[in-house]
C-alpha cells in the first residue's frame, strides 16, 4: 500500500508542477485578455484538479488554499467580477504558495508547518467582497523560483517516438545477430572485440527501450476498486474485489488498448455475475460476492482473467433472448452447444440484463470488448459453471517484442538436402531440455497404446515429435533424442526435435494474413544468416499434436486428420431416413442444410415445393423413395429437415428424417451394394453407413435436370476410369449433378472402349487405374491423333500420393485428391472449357 | 461494377507470365520485382504458399501463382521470379514464371473476363485487355493474396 501511495503522490507532483508552469503563463495572458473565457476555464480547471487530488491525498493546507482560489476563479468565470491586477497578484501568490507546499511534500512527504493562513484569509475576503479592491501585501517567496527536482527528472515522450525506437532496436538486434554470425566465421580479433562490445551495448539498449514502454497492469487496475464500490452500492450488492498479479508488466500500447474493455468486463461481472445478497444467501453462498482479477504471463502471452463467483451464465435464458431479439430462430437456438450459447453475448445488441441500468444492459458492450481485444491480436475466452460463477479470460499476445528463443532444427527438408528446417521456440514456454543417447536412450521412450511417453522424475510426460506434427520428414540421425519440455497452459509435454542449436534474442514479426489460420506458429523472425525462421506456438503445437486436447478421442482424430491429407473435403454428412439409420453423402456436394416448417411446403404440379431464396425448390422425401412399396409409417417431422443440393442453376431439396452428424473420420471399409438408390456401405468412424446414390435421387426427382442444366456443361461427355465401383459412383454423383454425361470404366481396356464408343471431352482417371496406373491411359490417348487433345484429370487417393509420384503427375492436365469433389468438379469444368477454346482457335487458324 | 472500378488505375501494367497466360498488375500496386529468392518453407501451410522471404527485414509471404491458378507445377529446375505487390495487409510476393515489360494499354481495349472462365481463374482475373498480339489478363492482387477467395467451399 505504502509503495502505491508514493507512486500516486509522485505522479501528483509531476502533474501539478506541469500544471503550475502553465498556470503562470495563462495568468499573465489573462491579464492581457481579461475576457477570455477559455483561458479562465482552463485556469479554473487546473486549480480544481489540484484541489481535488489534495483532498484525496489528505493535504489539508493545500486544499484550503486552492479551495479559496477556486471560489474566486469561479466568480470570475461566471462573470460576477472582473480580473484586476491585484486579483491576478493574489492568484499568482496562490500559485507560489502551492509550489512551496509541493516542494515540501516532495522533500518530506508532508506539507510542512507553514499554513499560509494569511493568504487563505485574503482569498476568502476577496471572494466575499465582490466589488472592492483588496489590498494585497506582496511577498516574494524564495522557494517559488526553485524548480522542482521531480519535474526535472521526468519528461514526457510521445508513444509514437517510443514505438519508432522499439522498431529500430528490433532491426538493430537482427543486424547484431548477423554480425555475430560473421564474427564466428572470420576469427578476426579486432572484429571479435568490436562485435562483443556491440553485442553488450545492443542488449542494454534493448532492455532500456523495452523498459520505457512497460507499465504494471496495476496502473489501470487502481481505478477499479472505486468502480466496483460504486456499482455495488448502486445495485445493493456486496462485492469484494481481489487482484492478483498487479505487478505484471505490459507493453504500454497494450495497457492502453485493454483499459476500457477491462473496466467494462469488471462492471459486467458486478452487474450480471454477482447476485444480490439475498439470492446468494438462499443459494448457500456467502452474502459477499467476489470479483477476482488475475494477470500473469504464459507462453509468451499475457493472460488476464476476470472471474466472479456469481450464478454463471443462464444458458437457457441466453437462448431465449437470442430468439426474442430475432437473432436466431427457435430451432436454431435449440441446437447450439453450451459454448456457442455463451458466445451469443458477443453479438452486437445482445444484453441479458432484465433492467437497463446505467451500468450495463444497454446492449453495447461485449461485442465492443471482443473487437477491441481482437484488434490487438488477443482472444476472449469464456468459461462458466452454473451456480459457481463465470470467468472471462483475455489472452493477449506480444504483438511486437524482442524475446529470447531456443533455435531448434528438425526433419530433412531444409534448404540443403538432408538438413533440417529451423524453428524458434519462445523461451518462456521452455521448462527443460532432455537428451537421450543411443539405443538405451531410445528405449526410455515408452508407449501406451501407441502414444509415446517418457518417465520424468516419476511422472509421465506425453511426447510428441515435431517431425510428425509438421510433417518434416525423418532425419537420418536416430542416435540421439532431444526432448524439449514445454509448458502450455497448465500442462507440460515433451517435443522431440532432431537438434538444438542455441538461444537467441529474436524479433517477433507477424505473419501475413494468409497464414493467420495456422495456430502452430506465433510469428517469424530473421536469423543471423538472413533467413526467415518460424516461431512455434507452443499451445498450438500441443493442440495439433493432440497432447493438449480435451480427450484422447479428439487427439486421435486430430492425428488421423493430419495423416489423411485433404480431410477437409472428406467430411461426410450423416442422416437418417426411413428404414436407413445411417446414410451418408459427401458434405462437399451439399449446398446447405435447411429446416422448413411444414406450413411452408406447398404442392405444385404434383410434387412438393418450397419457396426458397426467391426460387422454387422442389422437394423429395427420401424415405418414400428408398423404401418404395413399404408403407410409409414415419411422419415427416415439423420442421422438415432438408438437405439442399445445388449446381448453381438448379436446386433440389431432399427431405430426410433427421440430420445426425458431420463425420470427419476416414472411410475405412467399402462394399458395393446392388440396392437401388445406394452406392454401397462403408465404415465411417465406428459404424456402418450407407452411401446415397445421388445420381439415382436426382433422376427420380427431376427428369428435366439434365435437359435444362446450364448450357455448355450439358453436352460434355466425361469418362470416369476407376477400379472401384464405389469411387466411380461418388465421382459420378458430382458430375451428374453438374450436368455432364458420364461413362464409367473400371480398367484401361474399358476406358479405351468407352473412348472409342463416343467422343469424350474430359477423362477423369484414378492414378491407380488397373492394370498399370493412369499413365498408361495417357500414353494410349496421346498415341491417337483424334484423342491427342483430350485432357486428363488424375485423381489421387491422398496428397502424399501426388508428392510421391510427382514426375508422373506432370503428364496430366490437372490432378486432384479423390475426396475433394468440389475441386474435382471445378477442374473438369475448366478442362472442358479450355478444350472448347482450343478447338475454336484451331478451327480459326485453319480457315 | 466493382470490377470496372478497379480498372481506374494508372493505365500502366507490370506484366508477367504464368504458364502460357499473360498477366498484368497495375504498376501502382507493384512494390518491386526480384529474381528468385531463398525461401523458408512453412510446413502445414496451404499448398499455394511457397514460403517466406526476407525482404530487407520485412517478412513477405510468397504465393505460387501456378498453384493459385491451379495450373500444373513448374519444372523443378526452373526458378520462379518474385513480383512483390502491395495489398491492404502488407506486401505479398507472387511467384511467376517470367517477368514481362511494363505496358501502356488503351482503355478501349478493355473487356470483362468471359463468363465461362474456370471459377478459380474468374475469382482472380478482373479484366482482359485485347492487345494486338495476345490477351493481357488483369490480376486482382488483393483477391489473389486472400486465400479465402477461390479455395473456400
Amino acid at each position: 500500500m505504502q509503495k502505491q501511495d508514493q507512486d500516486v503522490i509522485r505522479e501528483f507532483l509531476v502533474e501539478s508542477h506541469e500544471n503550475l508552469s502553465r498556470l503562470d503563463q495563462d495568468l499573465v495572458e489573462l491579464e492581457k485578455h481579461p475576457k477570455n473565457a477559455e483561458l479562465l476555464a482552463s485556469i479554473f480547471r487546473t486549480i480544481h484538479t489540484i484541489k481535488g487530488t489534495c483532498g484525496f491525498l489528505g493535504f489539508t493546507t493545500l486544499e484550503a488554499i486552492t479551495h479559496q482560489a477556486e471560489t474566486l476563479l469561479s466568480q470570475m468565470r461566471d462573470g460576477q467580477r472582473e480580473l484586476t491586477p491585484s486579483l491576478t497578484t493574489l492568484i499568482l501568490a496562490t500559485v507560489d504558495a502551492t509550489r512551496t507546499v509541493l516542494a515540501a511534500i516532495e522533500a518530506t512527504g508532508e506539507e510542512g508547518s507553514e499554513t499560509f493562513a494569511g493568504l487563505t484569509e485574503r482569498l476568502r475576503v476577496a471572494s466575499s467582497k465582490t466589488h472592492e479592491e483588496i489590498p494585497v501585501e506582496f511577498r516574494q517567496e524564495e522557494e517559488a523560483t526553485k524548480v522542482s527536482a521531480a519535474a526535472d527528472a521526468n519528461i514526457r515522450v510521445g508513444v509514437g517516438l517510443l514505438d519508432k525506437l522499439m522498431d529500430l532496436v528490433g532491426e538493430l538486434v537482427l543486424t547484431r545477430n548477423q554480425i555475430l554470425q560473421f564474427n564466428t566465421e572470420r576469427e578476426d580479433p579486432a572484429l571479435n572485440a568490436t562485435a562483443q562490445r556491440m553485442n553488450l551495448i545492443t542488449t542494454e539498449l534493448q532492455e532500456g527501450v523495452m523498459k520505457t514502454r512497460m507499465q504494471p497492469i496495476g496502473m489501470i487496475w487502481s481505478k477499479l476498486p472505486r468502480v466496483v464500490r460504486d456499482i455495488s452500492v448502486g445495485l445493493g450488492k456486496q462485492i469484494r474485489l481481489e487482484m492478483d498479479g498487479t505487478e505484471t508488466e505490459l507493453d504500454r500500447t497494450i495497457i492502453e488498448a485493454i483499459k476500457d474493455p477491462l473496466i467494462h468486463l469488471v462492471r459486467n461481472a458486478c452487474d450480471h455475475g454477482v447476485e444480490t445478497p439475498e439470492t446468494r444467501t438462499r443459494a448457500g453462498k456467502a452474502a459477499t460476492g467476489t470479483v477476482t482479477l488475475r494477470a500473469y504471463h504464459e507462453g509468451g502471452q499475457v493472460n488476464i482473467e476476470i472471474c466472479d463467483d456469481g450464478a454463471g451464465f443462464d444458458l437457457a435464458r441466453l437462448r431465449q433472448i437470442a430468439v426474442e431479439k430475432r437473432l436466431l430462430r427457435p430451432e436454431q437456438a435449440e441446437k447450439l452447444s453450451d459454448r456457442e450459447t455463451m458466445n451469443l453475448i458477443f453479438l452486437p445488441g445482445f444484453s441479458t440484463a432484465k433492467v437497463v441500468t446505467n451500468i450495463s444492459g444497454r446492449g453495447v458492450g461485449m461485442d465492443v470488448v471482443k473487437s477491441h481485444i481482437e484488434k490487438i491480436g488477443g482472444i476472449v475466452d469464456l468459461a462458466s459453471r452454473p451456480g459457481e460463477g463465470c470467468s472471462v479470460k483475455l489472452r493477449i499476445p506480444l504483438t511486437l517484442a524482442i524475446i529470447p528463443g531456443l533455435v531448434v532444427a528438425s526433419g530433412n527438408r531444409g534448404p540443403e538436402p538432408g538438413v533440417g528446417e529451423r524453428f524458434v521456440i519462445p523461451q518462456v514456454s521452455l521448462v527443460e531440455l532432455i537428451r537421450l543417447e543411443g539405443p538405451s536412450g531410445r528405449a526410455q521412450i515408452e508407449s501406451i497404446h501407441g502414444t509415446p511417453v517418457y518417465r520424468r522424475r516419476g511422472s509421465l510426460l506425453p511426447i510428441t515429435y515435431l517431425n510428425d506434427v509438421l510433417d518434416l520428414g525423418n532425419s537420418n540421425d536416430n542416435n540421439v533424442i532431444n526432448i524439449v519440455v514445454l509448458q502450455a497452459e497448465d500442462r507440460q509435454f515433451g517435443l522431440v526435435v532432431d537438434s538444438i542449436s542455441d538461444t537467441q534474442e529474436i524479433v517477433v514479426k507477424p505473419l501475413g494474413k494468409q497464414l493467420k489460420g495456422l495456430n502452430i506458429y506465433s510469428g517469424a523472425t530473421i536469423m543471423g544468416d538472413g533467413c526467415v525462421a518460424l516461431i512455434l506456438d507452443v499451445l498450438g503445437i500441443g493442440q495439433r499434436s493432440g497432447v493438449l486436447s480435451e480427450s484422447r478421442e479428439q487427439a486421435r482424430g486430430a492425428l488421423e486428420q493430419k495423416i489423411q491429407a485433404g480431410i477437409e473435403q472428406q467430411r461426410l454428412l450423416l442422416f437418417r431416413a426411413g428404414s436407413f439409420e445411417r446414410l451418408a453423402v459427401p458434405l462437399s456436394l451439399v449446398a446447405r442444410l435447411e429446416e422448413f416448417p411444414l406450413s411452408m411446403i406447398e404442392r405444385a404440379g404434383g410434387s412438393m415445393v418450397v419457396q426458397y431464396r426467391d426460387r422454387i425448390l422442389p422437394l423429395l422425401t427420401l424415405s418414400s423413395l428408398l423404401d418404395a412399396g413399404v408403407a410409409n409409417g414415419s411422419q415427416t417431422a415439423d420442421p422438415a429437415q432438408v438437405i439442399v443440393f445445388n449446381d448453381g442453376n438448379h436446386g433440389l431439396g431432399v427431405v430426410v428424417d433427421q440430420i445426425i452428424d458431420v463425420a470427419e473420420e476416414a472411410v475405412t471399409v467399402r462394399q458395393k451394394t446392388d440396392r437401388k438408390g445406394l452406392l454401397g456401405s462403408a465404415v465411417v468412424g465406428a459404424n456402418i453407413a450407407d452411401f446415397l446414390d445421388l445420381n439415382f435421387v436426382i433422376r427420380a426427382a427431376a427428369g428435366d435436370w439434365f435437359e435444362e442444366s446450364g448450357g455448355q456443361a450439358a453436352r460434355k461427355n466425361v469418362l470416369v476410369a476407376d477400379s472401384s465401383a464405389f469411387s466411380r459412383g461418388l465421382i459420378r454423383s458430382g458430375l451428374d449433378m453438374a450436368g455432364y454425361r458420364v461413362t464409367e470404366a473400371a480398367n484401361l481396356d474399358e476406358a479405351i472402349r468407352g473412348l472409342e464408343g463416343q467422343p469424350v471431352d474430359v477423362v477423369v482417371a484414378s492414378m491407380d487405374l488397373p492394370p498399370s496406373g493412369s499413365a498408361s491411359l495417357v500414353a494410349a490417348l496421346r498415341a491417337r491423333t483424334s484423342w491427342e487433345r483430350i485432357p486428363v484429370l488424375a485423381l489421387a487417393e491422398t496428397l502424399r500420393q501426388i508428392e510421391e509420384r510427382g514426375a508422373e503427375a506432370a503428364m496430366f492436365q490437372d490432378w486432384q485428391v479423390k475426396s475433394d469433389h468440389k475441386a474435382m468438379l471445378e477442374s473438369v469444368a475448366r478442362l472442358a472449357a479450355a478444350l472448347a477454346v482450343e478447338e475454336k482457335s484451331y478451327a480459326g487458324a485453319g480457315s | 461494377m466493382a470490377n470496372e472500378n478497379r480498372m481506374n488505375g494508372s493505365g500502366q501494367f507490370a506484366t508477367f507470365y504464368v504458364g502460357d497466360l499473360f498477366f498484368g498488375v497495375d504498376v501502382l500496386n507493384v512494390q518491386e520485382v526480384l529474381c528468385f529468392q531463398q525461401m523458408t518453407r512453412v510446413p502445414q501451410a496451404p499448398g499455394v504458399i511457397e514460403g517466406l522471404i526476407n525482404l530487407r527485414g520485412q517478412i513477405v509471404t510468397a504465393i505460387d501463382m501456378r498453384g493459385r491458378l491451379r495450373l500444373p507445377a513448374r519444372a523443378a529446375e526452373t526458378k520462379p521470379m518474385n513480383m512483390v505487390v502491395r495489398t491492404v495487409d502488407g506486401a505479398v510476393s507472387l511467384l511467376v514464371d517470367e517477368i514481362g515489360d511494363v505496358l501502356d494499354v488503351d482503355q478501349a481495349a478493355y473487356d470483362r473476363p468471359p463468363e465461362n472462365l474456370a471459377p478459380t481463374a474468374r475469382d482472380l482475373i478482373c479484366g482482359v485487355y485485347k492487345l494486338k498480339s495476345r490477351l493481357l489478363l488483369i490480376l486482382d492482387a488483393e483477391r489473389t493474396a486472400d486465400l479465402a477467395v477461390g479455395i473456400a467451399a
